[in-house]
């Protein structure tokens, strides 16, 4: 009799736990439809910011590919014109590539940049049906507008 | 005389097509991974199919312990040479069709482990249609690459097979 009626027991005592997570809100998130969003400071896809005027911060002195653990940044850097500066240096950065299948996202390039101009973005929906799809360029690099990576543009450094 | 033939055309190819579109909207709501992980991806793999993300959502919640019954690899993991003809084993046994994730940088390219133990990216063994980059990915990350992977499914694209490597043991 005792057995039965703790067997009865567990079974209500069972039923109440799924009774109470029945009318709980789900805890699942929406992904596509609804963009949890992420921590402040959380390090996802690279940005190259620009000065207010539309100057480019990278001034092409290659600490980011030195510092890179994973070797995913390439730079060529080129001597500045004068008359059309593309930075504030003496050189730019002709061509910035970074390999999104290598980086590691680990933020050393953004920690090591003497100018601000490598910033890691919220963006994280990093896929593609190509290695060479996401080889990042300096086009798809560099941000649109000044501020779009929320790096303040008026900022010096 | 020419509409007659162009109508049994159009409902030849409509009907064919429209099968081929069942076909495939079946085959993409339904890719069930194997239950297969390597390395840390793996965690994020499994917070995947999880509650708080439910790959189960897009019809991927059955993780097969067996090959035989799956669709999809998703490689989350470094992949060691030593763990490259296992890896190229299970791809083996799977039914087609099948495709296959490589998740995370590690399993797409090698990643940080640029050196002689690891494969430089597990398309040297098995052939890959979706990369997912991050060091690992988040799990709404690899959710974007199944998204991917199912519109990839959906407009029918044949899965890409891989040549077997030529026998090196004699029968």
């Amino acid at each position: 009799m005792v057995r039965q009626l703790r067997q009865v027991w567990a079974t209500v005592k069972g039923l109440g736990v799924v009774g109470r997570y029945l009318f709980r809100r789900p805890v699942t998130v929406r992904y596509p439809d609804a963009k949890p969003p992420v921590q402040r400071r959380y390090k996802g896809r690279h940005y190259l910011t620009l000065f207010a005027d539309g100057m480019e911060r990278c001034v092409g002195c290659e600490l980011c590919v030195i510092v890179c653990p994973s070797q995913s940044i390439f730079v060529r850097a080129a001597e500045n014109d004068p008359l059309a500066p593309h930075s504030k240096g003496e050189r730019y950065a002709a061509d910035f590539q970074i390999n999104m299948l290598r980086c590691i996202f680990c933020g050393f390039c953004e920690e090591a940049c003497p100018t601000g101009a490598i910033v890691l973005g919220h963006d994280y929906e990093l896929s593609g049906y190509t290695r060479e799809s996401l080889i990042y360029t300096k086009d798809m690099l560099t941000e649109k507008y000044p501020g779009e990576s929320g790096r303040d543009p008026h900022r010096e450094l | 005389m020419g509409v007659i033939a162009s109508e049994r055309d159009v409902e030849r190819n409509v009907l064919t097509t429209t099968v081929d579109r069942i076909v495939a909207w079946a085959r993409k709501s339904s890719v069930w991974p194997v239950q297969f992980g390597l390395a840390c991806c793996a965690i994020e793999m499994m917070c995947t199919a999880a509650s708080r993300f439910d790959i189960a959502r897009f019809g991927s919640e059955l993780f097969r312990a067996s090959p035989r019954q799956s669709d999809l690899m998703i490689v989350a993991g470094r992949v060691s040479q030593k763990m490259a003809p296992v890896v190229r084993h299970i791809y083996d046994q799977m039914l087609e069709p099948k495709w296959v994730i490589a998740m995370g940088d590690c399993a797409s390219t090698g990643g940080l482990y640029n050196n002689y133990a690891v494969v430089q990216g597990v398309d040297k063994i098995v052939p890959v249609d979706v990369y997912v980059a991050g060091c690992p990915p988040r799990p709404e990350a690899l959710l974007h690459g199944l998204r991917l992977l199912q519109e990839k499914i959906a407009q029918g694209q044949r899965e890409t097979v891989a040549p077997r490597p030529p026998a090196t043991r004699a029968p």
